[in-house]
């Protein structure tokens, strides 16, 4: 039987990182070592010895490590992932993704391909759940904006709130613009009135 | 944004000389000439190598070698690059630890940062640390295919020293280099401002010598395109060029340099202390703590035939990485080199005609390429 690949994941967010972790592990690979922080990374990746090493495009210190791979004895050397220019569609599905990776020249493109794309797959799936956490929390914040909105035209107005919530659709359509909108304008207004 | 403007995406790392991008994109330069320019902060140059590549970026800020070096075929995803403007001049320095310094100014190193000088004393400060055995000293670079990494070499070599043998040189992120001095895990770094400012504000470092010291008025960073977009984009490309042109004679006015200051320090952009960011841009520049001294032209920004390249630039780093051992010399290296780094394609983009084209470079110990 084939040894299984030894693969370290460079990544300063723990949360992405145990989620490429766990991916890697489903997919039967028992040997990933994961690494938060580039303190002595040298040594750590002469000690691990990784075939295939993932990293976060965010992480600063991209330079620093492909400098290494290039100059240092100690390590074998890894290069990047995508030297075959036919692998164009795999490039730009890791660069759109956040991540890269690099392999000890000389392993075979099939052992290493799934690797890959386990951790663009991974990469994406964490990048879409942020997404949501954003969104949930504009939405939470156009909610209240709205809420705002309503308040003032309820005091300015003698309006009920249901009443200020149809003044504020109906402003809306006759401006072609959507409710959060014309709620944002009327808090800004209000605001500078204020002062 | 006016649908009527043409969007031009670039990728740049946050440094004192993307003020020209950042101009062009806040100032109005770029919509004057029909472009919407959006600017996309970047971590490393390996992310803009990697991003223009794969066409996320139609330009970037980059590293005057990093078009040469992906046009060569030295780096990964490599393609063919063009550099058809300079985005500023000079803007680097050499700090080193203030423990390093203290060893060279016992040596009798010139306090204004004299590149002969203060090279012989590092010379004199080796010499006698190899006599005790004592461990190489650790200098710091962006990346290898870099200004900086070239000026130490040549700084180094000057004083009769070898860098691959007399010190170590790695690799670290500029924005981490006045800490890697302080905790000792480098001795000294060439980097661009305002990381040499930062060092000698935290009280870690002293500025030993400067770019505009070591090769007067040389380019530092360049617009890199690919030479396939500029194929696909000229009129882009050249009313490109035109808002950067404008942008970069509003950047060196010294009327500007506050407001250029605040633009620079925005959490969007360097995200760095306004008096951190100012000593570069007004050339009053804080070489140690007790040692101020006026350099005009430490950073330059400026429109028109002077933020041309000229194959001599291109030629003088493909020699210094011909001399380090990172490319061949061939004739259709020099060649492409010259392609690269031709003024032709901003000069008719501004319409500039009888610009000299012999740019002469004369370094500080008198060679000349």
């Amino acid at each position: 039987m084939i040894r299984g690949l030894s693969i370290l994941v460079i990544d300063d967010n723990k949360i992405r990182a145990s989620i490429i972790e766990q991916g890697l592990r489903d997919a039967g690979h028992d040997r990933v070592i994961l690494v938060h922080q580039m303190d002595g990374l040298v040594r750590q990746i002469a000690d691990i010895n990784p075939d295939v090493i993932v990293i976060d495009l965010e992480n600063p210190n991209r330079d620093q490590l492909e400098h290494m791979f290039q100059v240092s004895r100690a390590v074998r050397r890894p290069i990047a992932m995508f030297v075959d220019k036919s692998d164009s569609h795999s490039i730009e599905a890791a660069v759109d993704a956040g991540v890269s990776a690099y392999v000890v020249d000389g392993l075979k493109r099939e052992r290493v391909k799934p690797i890959l794309d386990m951790a663009i797959s991974r990469f994406r799936v964490f990048s879409k759940l942020n997404e949501e956490l954003e969104e949930a929390r504009s939405e939470l914040a156009d909610r209240k904006t709205i809420d705002r909105a309503k308040g003032i035209l309820m005091k300015s107005k003698g309006l009920s709130e249901q009443e200020a919530y149809d003044l504020l659709r109906r402003s809306a359509m006759n401006q072609s613009r959507k409710i959060i909108e014309v709620a944002r304008s009327l808090v800004i207004a209000s605001g500078l009135l204020e002062d | 944004m006016d649908k009527s403007l043409t969007p031009v995406i670039a990728g740049f790392i946050p440094l004192l000389d993307s003020a020209v991008l950042v101009a062009a994109a806040e100032m109005g330069f770029a919509e004057e000439e029909g472009i919407a320019l959006k600017l996309v902060r970047e971590t490393s140059w390996a992310n803009i190598r990697d991003r223009i590549a794969v066409g996320h970026f139609d330009v970037a800020h980059m590293l005057a070698p990093m078009p040469i070096a992906a046009s060569l075929n030295l780096t990964s995803l490599a393609v063919p690059m063009l550099a058809p403007m300079l985005l500023g001049l000079g803007g680097n320095a050499i700090t080193v630890s203030t423990g390093l310094w203290a060893d060279m100014a016992a040596a009798g190193a010139d306090t204004g940062g004299d590149p002969a000088s203060t090279g012989k004393a590092l010379a004199d400060v080796i010499s006698n640390r190899r006599a005790k055995a004592a461990p190489l000293l650790n200098f710091g670079v962006v990346h290898p295919f870099s200004g900086h990494a070239y000026e130490l070499r040549y700084w180094i070599a000057a004083a009769g020293l070898d860098p691959d043998s007399d010190v170590e040189i790695t690799v670290l992120a500029p924005q981490i280099m006045a800490d890697a001095l302080a905790t000792g895990q480098l001795d000294g770094y060439c980097v661009g401002e305002p990381w040499n400012t930062a060092a000698v504000a935290a009280g870690t470092g002293r500025i030993a010598t400067y770019k505009q010291a070591i090769w007067p008025d040389s380019p530092e960073k360049v617009l890199g395109v690919t030479r396939k977009w500029a194929e696909a984009n000229p009129q882009t490309l050249a009313a490109l060029l035109r808002a950067l042109s404008g942008a970069a004679y509003w950047c060196a006015s010294a009327e500007n340099v506050e407001k250029l200051a605040g633009l620079l320090s925005r959490a969007d952009t360097l995200a760095c202390p306004i008096e951190i960011c100012l000593p570069a841009l007004e050339g009053s520049m804080r070489l140690g703590r007790n040692t101020m001294k006026q350099v005009p032209d430490f950073l330059t920004f400026s429109g028109g035939a002077q933020m041309a390249p000229m194959p001599a630039h291109g030629k003088w780093f493909h020699e210094q990485m011909v001399r380090w051992g990172q490319a061949e010399r061939s004739e259709d290296a020099t060649a492409e080199v010259a392609r690269i780094f031709s003024p032709d394609i901003y000069l008719s983009a501004l319409g500039l005609e009888n610009v000299p084209r012999d740019a002469s470079i004369r370094m500080f110990d008198g060679r000349n390429f």
